[in-house]
């Protein structure tokens, strides 16, 4: 009893018996789990699982149809969605960097939502390309189209990162990457797991992906969850013969 | 911006007329520095009214206090009562009829001093000599074979040319007659024997004020005023040789003709403007005043069918009828609500402005790409933050462009502000238009289509310098 008490405290995000509706068609399905401080969720399926719809919920983009979604041990349905979500970190899709603003202009989107002044603003971006590797030639005053998609992913993160959130979501962030900067941008991911050990919520097709980052990975299928665990349990003991597929692409 | 409003709204004691051609322009001017120099009345000058029509409409509704006009016009063209009284008819509307100038404007029949003829009795049966009038006076009712008929001049009916080329012919001897405004001041280039309407054929166009009562009961001291000015036709025509062949401007002919006769103390002298120059400064105070109050109002507009997609269809189309009322209708709607000069222009021209404005910010809002709406919503941007910070930016190349538009169109719908008596390039342009003279149609065709060249060359360099970079 003690045990789990202890671990809904640690919860940074707690999905519980989630259902949602688009249209007349169920989403998602009881979806039920927690994401501790500190922890990488990978969240794997189809195009169409539902993976993203869950990451909108969790930032208040969406609200569920039943069910209960705590981030910070507060309900999501009764918080104010804007202060939520600028005390979460989201990386997107495509990086969706703002054309005309500069990369540095980018990473201080948050921090000057929340009012922090210029001298704070400019150190943090430094820092924070200093950390993505990203600190030479001027790259704080290029534009995005200045930038490789690699470069843009990475802003980002960094953008993701700026205000120092205690959850960071990303939405499939390198799917649209060659396969090489794609692994880079993994390894760069894994690096800052290492160092900054922030709770993460991490959506991917690629189930390579989520077993290198995720500390739990949850397969979803069809708004379902199907299994879920650590990389090693998962790929020792796959639940069904879908999850059994899905793994065999590993070996591909 | 409070200097353009200022200037419009400014309240003055006298508001004087004018239509659109010189003679008329002079007499406004004379009777607006006669009072200004022998009163402390401030003067408003409202010239260049579109027509007889307009003039008179806006003194009765007392958009203007007095304006210049003819007997002759005012019996056959306004009341349409040719014999009656005009005075008693004028009288019931609350006009006063003043005295007259002293010159009549009417048509003449001129020829070579060597002709050696003296009267039009004297062109009876003279089918040898060679006529050569005007388009206009062989077209009228009361024209040529209204004058062959009343004198039985039985002459043959002549064919009819340029008004303007008469005159060189005649002076060159190619033609032996011809018709004319007997104050043309083209005339004054040329010693032209004047045949004297020996059977009173032509009616009288005695040039008048016209005076609401009203300004007569309270400022009865301008009645004296503008009785005093006097001018005969041969001194009419030189001050419009001054005006129209010298091009010296209608302020200086004006001052000069009253310090002659004594009617201005020295030293009043008023500052003398080019007439292109006032004409350009009005142009671009209508229209950059015109399309800046479009864009108050056309922005917020399509931010907000942006917002509400269900009315964007109805503002879009209602903006886009707008459009296609023509404009000189449009300027016409005008009078009746607003009455005539400035006001009324402006409104019309920003109702012009309104839909390429409206409808560049609505497609430049809804073209935002939704990644990025996305983005700007998960980074904790309210929906007002994510308008401010990247919507309207990444809009603002469609906006620019959109005022682009609606300024170049308002450069070139300005020109028909003249009609209204707003002034602008327009006036120049249906001046010379009236005098069949393209050098003044010029004076306004050519800076008002500079200044739509400037203004569109002016508008791409600013939205390019806007225009999000990257």
């Amino acid at each position: 009893m003690s045990l789990i008490v202890t671990l809904y405290i640690c919860a940074i995000v707690s999905l519980q018996n989630i259902d949602k509706w688009f249209d007349g068609t169920l989403v998602l399905s009881d979806i039920t789990f927690q994401v501790k401080e500190g922890e990488t969720l990978c969240l794997i399926g189809p195009s169409g699982s539902g993976k993203s719809t869950i990451l909108k919920l969790i930032n208040g983009l969406l609200k569920p149809d039943s069910g209960k979604v705590e981030v910070f041990g507060k309900n999501v349905a009764t918080s104010d969605d804007v202060e939520l979500r600028r005390k979460i970190g989201f990386v997107l899709q495509q990086p969706a960097l703002f054309p005309h603003y500069t990369v540095k202009q980018n990473i201080e989107i948050v921090p000057k939502l929340l009012g922090w002044n210029d001298n704070k603003c400019a150190a943090r971006t430094l820092e924070l390309l200093d950390l993505m590797g990203l600190n030479s030639g001027r790259m704080e005053e290029r534009y995005p189209s200045q930038l490789s998609g690699g470069q843009q992913q990475r802003i980002g993160i960094a953008r993701a990162l700026a205000a120092d959130p205690a959850l960071i979501l990303f939405d499939e962030p390198f799917s649209a990457l060659d396969s090489i900067t794609r692994a880079d941008l993994q390894d760069e991911v894994l690096r800052l797991k290492e160092k900054l050990r922030k709770t993460t919520v991490f959506v991917t097709h690629d189930i390579r992906e989520a077993f290198k980052l995720g500390d739990v990975v949850v397969i979803l299928d069809e708004g379902r969850i199907i299994q879920m665990g650590a990389p090693e349990e998962i790929k020792a003991n796959p639940s069904s013969a879908f999850v059994e597929r899905f793994i065999d692409r590993d070996n591909e | 911006m409070f200097f353009l409003l200022g200037a419009s709204l400014g309240a003055q004691d006298v508001a004087i007329g004018s239509k659109l051609f010189s003679e008329s322009r002079l007499l406004g001017e004379i009777m607006a520095q006669a009072i200004e120099s022998q009163t402390d009345l401030t003067v408003e000058r409202r010239f260049g009214l579109g027509g007889s029509l307009i003039a008179f409409e806006a003194l009765k509704s007392g958009s203007v206090d007095i304006y210049p006009e003819y007997t002759g016009t005012i019996s056959e063209a306004i009341l349409k009562e040719s014999g009656v009284d005009y005075e008693d008819e004028l009288n019931d509307l609350g006009i006063l009829a003043g005295e007259s100038f002293g010159f009549n404007n009417s048509y003449i029949l001129i020829t070579a001093e060597t002709a050696g003829l003296s009267a039009i009795s004297d062109l009876k049966n003279r089918g040898d000599l060679r006529f050569g009038f005007s388009n206009e006076f062989v077209k009228r009712g009361d024209g040529f074979a209204a004058l062959n008929q009343a004198y039985g001049l039985n002459l043959p009916e002549p064919k009819g040319m340029n008004h303007g080329l008469a005159y060189r012919a005649l002076a060159e001897g190619q033609i032996d007659v011809t018709d004319a405004y007997s104050t043309d001041g083209k005339l004054q280039e040329f010693g032209f024997q004047h045949l004297e309407d020996d059977q009173n054929f032509f009616p009288e166009y005695l040039a008048i004020p016209l005076i609401r009562n009203k300004l007569a009961q309270e400022h009865p001291e301008i009645l004296g005023i503008l009785s005093q000015i006097k001018i005969d036709g041969s001194k009419m025509r030189e001050l419009n040789y001054l005006v129209e062949v010298m091009g010296s401007p209608i302020e200086k002919v004006a001052y000069d003709f009253l310090l002659e006769e004594g009617l201005v103390s020295k030293g009043s002298k008023p500052s003398f403007r080019h007439p292109i120059i006032s004409q350009t400064i009005e142009h671009l105070q209508l229209t950059i005043l015109a399309t800046l109050i479009a864009i108050l109002i056309a922005v917020p507009l399509g931010i907000y069918i942006s917002f509400k997609p269900r009315f964007a269809n109805v503002v879009l189309a209602s903006t886009g009828v707008i459009q296609t009322v023509p404009s000189l209708a449009l300027l016409g709607f005008m009078i009746p609500l607003f009455g005539i000069g400035f006001t009324p222009a402006i409104i019309a021209l920003l109702l012009y402005a309104l839909l390429p404005i409206v409808r560049n910010t609505y497609t430049g809002l809804q073209s935002t790409d939704p990644i990025l709406i996305e983005a700007g919503r998960a980074l904790g941007m309210t929906n007002w933050q994510i308008l401010r910070m990247v919507r309207l930016p990444l809009a603002a190349s469609f906006i620019m462009a959109g005022i682009r538009t609606a300024l170049t169109i308002n450069i070139g719908t300005a020109t028909l502000a003249a009609f209204i008596g707003a002034g602008g390039l327009g006036e120049s342009i249906i001046t010379g238009i009236n005098l069949n003279d393209n050098s003044i149609i010029l004076q306004g065709a050519i800076p008002a289509a500079l200044l739509a060249l400037l203004a569109d060359w002016g508008m791409a360099a600013l939205a390019k310098k806007l225009e999000p970079r990257g």
